[in-house]
């Protein structure tokens, strides 16, 4: 087995015992993180695999988050998490779909703003109407109830559960994003990245091959978003904020685009540097803010390929 | 009697007030080479864009298989059947060979979309690539980077690329630029080879290698056609001697 | 709605249009010719707002503020070129959003840090303190007025310099064919540095002469910035004119939608976004249509 892959074992196999290990604290913030990991692999799929630039993200993950609000008409009332997910990850992708296909129109540049503007016409939604709380937000009192007829398997309220429940998100859709990317559909998706201009000459149909990973990246982005109100229980406008997805960009930038993993190891490595910096100071953004400057300037590559960085410095230097 | 598969009719396009291309009527035949030359800035590399639907035409007309097209689109082209090369290489640089041409073939594999089933598996797109570099001669540098390949593998990969779509009509856009002898001399026996299922028409400088294999040509001049027919008669045509060719062939 | 209100929202329209018209030009300007997008470009105009109440407070007049301020701008512009946004040019574009974003995030601390985060008032000159009456019971500020004629004479001179003067012409060469205008031996590091110190001077001119109407405070960068990447869509990368036009439209529909639609006033403007890419999506006017 390669070194990779006995990495990613290990790493399930920590994961997996921290609830038996850690206290609360730890079981709450790897939860988070993995929430994080899979909102970052949703982005991945249209940064890091396709191209696709997007700042407006943060859109279908906090749309999720709303459709549960939303379609519970007593706030003290349990809904079914069997129906209420499916619910917001389709409300996730078909605002995904509608934004795409406006968004998709525009290249390079004017995309990146299109996004970001769409994003925030979402958020000024939220916040301006008085949908859902406006701009205080709205509580999610009774988490979603896992019955099925009297059986029921795990309670969300139970931090074990959630957690191990979340775990089985992530590596669920590892998988599935995985063989996605070993299909045609996929490599197409790849090419488009490499040389847009050569796959339309080739026959396909790009558009619609962005639209469709669009779609599928903010269905999975709203997976995460439900789950992140679920464990906030509480929903407000800054989820859908673009500060919210210009972090989630930050985590692929961080550990590495284009493999999955990447975007794992980036969502580990921001969670724990912003605790790590709201620790430090009060004005701990401005740490942030240099701490991107030099992570983009020094590791062009990411995390995962900082290995690859380190030894290419180090044969220069050898060189010398 | 061989049909025009692609044929255009006093195409036209403009940039503001430069015609690039002017009113130019020309036809591929299955079964035929048809070359294309003219000085540089002729509008060559345009009216190939225009055939190809990467470029919209200013007026004019395209027509497959005897229907008019509308304007037409990159992929639509490419879907009917009308393959390209670019003048300057333009393939995906980090894949190898085999996997530039992999996915080339899978253009045209049904049920795109079939997300469960291993790209690297399929086996029509994997036989299609194959096909396509054993005919250009690449057959055994098919796990090559891209990026690695010397120019003119690079330009021959270009070719193999367009044949793993399995197109009617191949548009080739100065395919032997950077060839040597060797290389240029394989090619242009594998563009003999494949006329016969197929209409090609091919933008070239080298004179030699068009007046060798060429079955109609065509002269371009500051947009419009100059001259057109069988290469003897545009070899003698005073006007092309005049404007091109002069006396070096 | 009466004549008065009528004509004070159309007054209102115009000077919030011109406003956005000086922020997207330079921002414009930057995408096309630069090819970089500048997420920190609204932080231009909130640092030359705030930068008015500093020095108006230190010199005790709002013109002395602007007249310390304008070449303080040019000078910042030119040296975060240099020091900062030469390094972007080769990169791609999700490097230079994460990038720029951590400028925001370093500018809007820096502020905090040093001015705090309140929001702040800058006093109108006593000159231009007074209302013009509209009819019996409305009457309109003058320094509103002055704000839109002075958004309007620098928006002049920005014409002036891109249609009659030899920096303008390279600006323009540079804005449809950066490559041609480099061959052509123009020095184009030097361009890039003027267009952006530039861009930032026109941003930070924005900000200081609006200050004492819409005061200062902290999330006003953040707000200008996606209001004119809207505006930069809407009327085409590279384009002034198209600038002009697109953030007059938004002007007006921004300021007669929270008269009529105060609930969704914020959306609408995405709203025509959304028309106009469905219509034309490389914006109202070509690149380097200028």
């Amino acid at each position: 087995m390669s070194r990779g892959r006995i990495a990613l074992l290990l790493a399930l196999v920590a994961l997996a015992l921290v609830p038996v290990l850690a206290g609360k604290f730890y079981v709450d913030l790897f939860a988070k993180i993995m929430i994080m990991a899979v909102f970052a692999m949703s982005l991945d799929l249209l940064v890091g695999v396709t191209g696709l630039v997007s700042l407006g993200h943060a859109a279908f993950f906090g749309v999720a988050g709303y459709a549960i609000v939303l379609s519970a008409g007593d706030p003290y009332a349990a809904v079914s998490l069997w129906t209420s997910l499916p619910l917001a990850v389709a409300a996730s992708a078909l605002l995904a779909l509608a934004i795409g296909a406006l968004a998709l129109r525009t290249r390079g540049v004017y995309f990146i703003m299109v996004t970001l503007a769409f994003s925030q016409m979402v958020y000024f939604v939220f916040h301006d109407t008085k949908i859902a709380g406006g701009s205080d937000g709205t509580y999610i009192y009774v988490k979603p109830v896992a019955r099925i007829g009297t059986w029921a398997p795990f309670s969300l309220e139970d931090g074990k559960h959630f957690y191990y429940v979340v775990l089985a998100l992530l590596i669920l859709t590892f998988v599935l994003l995985r063989a996605l990317l070993a299909s045609r559909f996929g490599h197409a998706l790849r090419g488009i990245r490499s040389n847009e201009q050569r796959m339309r000459a080739l026959g396909f149909n790009t558009y619609a091959y962005k639209l469709a990973a669009f779609a599928i990246a903010g269905a999975v982005a709203g997976l995460a978003g439900y789950f992140a109100a679920i464990q906030f229980g509480f929903v407000n406008p800054e989820m859908l904020a673009w500060h919210q997805s210009a972090n989630v960009l930050l985590m692929l930038i961080l550990g590495g685009l284009g493999n999955l993993v990447g975007a794992i190891t980036g969502a580990f490595a921001f969670v724990l540097l912003q605790d790590g910096f709201e620790s430090l100071t009060k004005h701990w953004l401005v740490l942030m803010g240099a701490f991107v400057i030099a992570a983009v300037m020094l590791l062009p590559g990411g995390l995962t390929r900082a290995g690859d960085a380190w030894r290419a410095w180090r044969e220069r230097a050898g060189d010398a | 009697m061989p049909e025009a598969i692609l044929a255009a009719r006093e195409l036209t396009r403009r940039f503001g007030g430069l015609f690039a291309v002017d009113r130019v009527s020309i036809e591929v035949e299955s079964g035929q080479i048809h070359a294309l030359i003219g000085p540089n800035g002729a509008g060559k590399s345009t009216l190939i864009n225009l055939l190809a639907g990467e470029l919209a035409s200013s007026a004019g007309s395209i027509s497959f298989r005897g229907s008019p097209l509308p304007p037409a689109s990159p992929e639509r082209m490419a879907r009917l059947g009308v393959g390209r090369t670019f003048q300057r290489s333009n393939v995906f640089l980090e894949l190898s060979a085999f996997e530039n041409c992999r996915l080339a073939a899978q253009a045209r594999t049904p049920r795109a979309w079939a997300v469960h089933e291993r790209a690297a598996l399929c086996r029509a797109s994997n036989d299609g690539a194959a096909k396509a570099l054993t005919l250009v001669g690449l057959g055994s540098r098919g796990s090559v980077l891209a990026r690695a390949l010397s120019h003119g593998e690079r330009r021959a990969l270009e070719i193999a690329m367009c044949l793993a779509t399995q197109p009617c009509v191949l548009l080739l856009d100065e395919p032997l630029a950077g060839m040597d002898a060797a290389e240029s001399g394989r090619m242009l026996e594998l563009l003999r080879q494949l006329k016969h299922d197929r209409g090609i028409l091919l933008v070239e400088h080298d004179m030699d290698a068009v007046f060798a294999v060429a079955d109609v040509i065509t002269v371009m001049v500051n947009g419009a056609v100059l001259a057109s027919g069988p290469p003897g008669a545009v070899r003698s045509d005073k006007l092309v001697r005049d404007a091109y060719l002069g006396d070096a062939v | 709605m009466d004549v008065q209100t009528f004509l004070i929202q159309v007054l209102n329209s115009v000077q919030y249009g011109l406003l956005l018209f000086l922020v997207a030009s330079g921002l414009t300007l930057i995408f096309g010719i630069m090819g970089v997008i500048n997420l920190a470009h609204g932080s231009f105009y909130m640092l030359g707002a705030y930068a008015a109440f500093v020095l108006s407070g230190l010199t005790g007049s709002l013109f002395g503020a602007i007249a310390l301020g304008v070449p303080l701008a040019v000078a910042f512009g030119y040296l975060l070129e240099w020091a900062f946004f030469s390094f972007l040019y080769r990169r791609d574009h999700l490097q230079q959003v994460l990038l720029t974003y951590g400028l925001i995030l370093v500018f809007e601390q820096l502020r905090s840090i040093a001015v705090g985060d309140d929001v702040h008032g800058v006093p109108v000159p006593a000159a231009l303190s007074a209302s013009i009456p509209l009819g019996t019971t409305m009457s309109y500020p003058v320094y509103n007025l002055f704000v839109s004629c002075a958004c309007l004479a620098v928006a002049a001179l920005l014409f002036v310099l891109l249609r009659r003067t030899r920096l303008g012409m390279r600006i323009r060469a540079g804005a449809s064919n950066r490559e041609m205008t480099r061959s052509l031996g123009i020095d184009i590091e030097l361009l890039f540095r003027v267009v952006f110190a530039l861009g930032v001077a026109l941003a930070a001119f924005a900000g200081m002469v609006n200050a004492p109407a819409s005061s200062v405070y902290p999330g006003m960068g953040n707000q200008v910035l996606i209001v004119c990447f809207v505006v930069v869509v809407i009327g085409g990368i590279g384009s002034v004119t198209g600038a002009l036009v697109a953030a007059l439209l938004i002007g007006f529909i921004d300021t007669f939608g929270k008269v009529f639609l105060p609930d969704y006033s914020g959306i609408l403007l995405y709203l025509l976004m959304a028309v106009v890419l469905v219509w034309r999506p490389e914006g109202l006017f070509r690149e380097g249509a200028v």
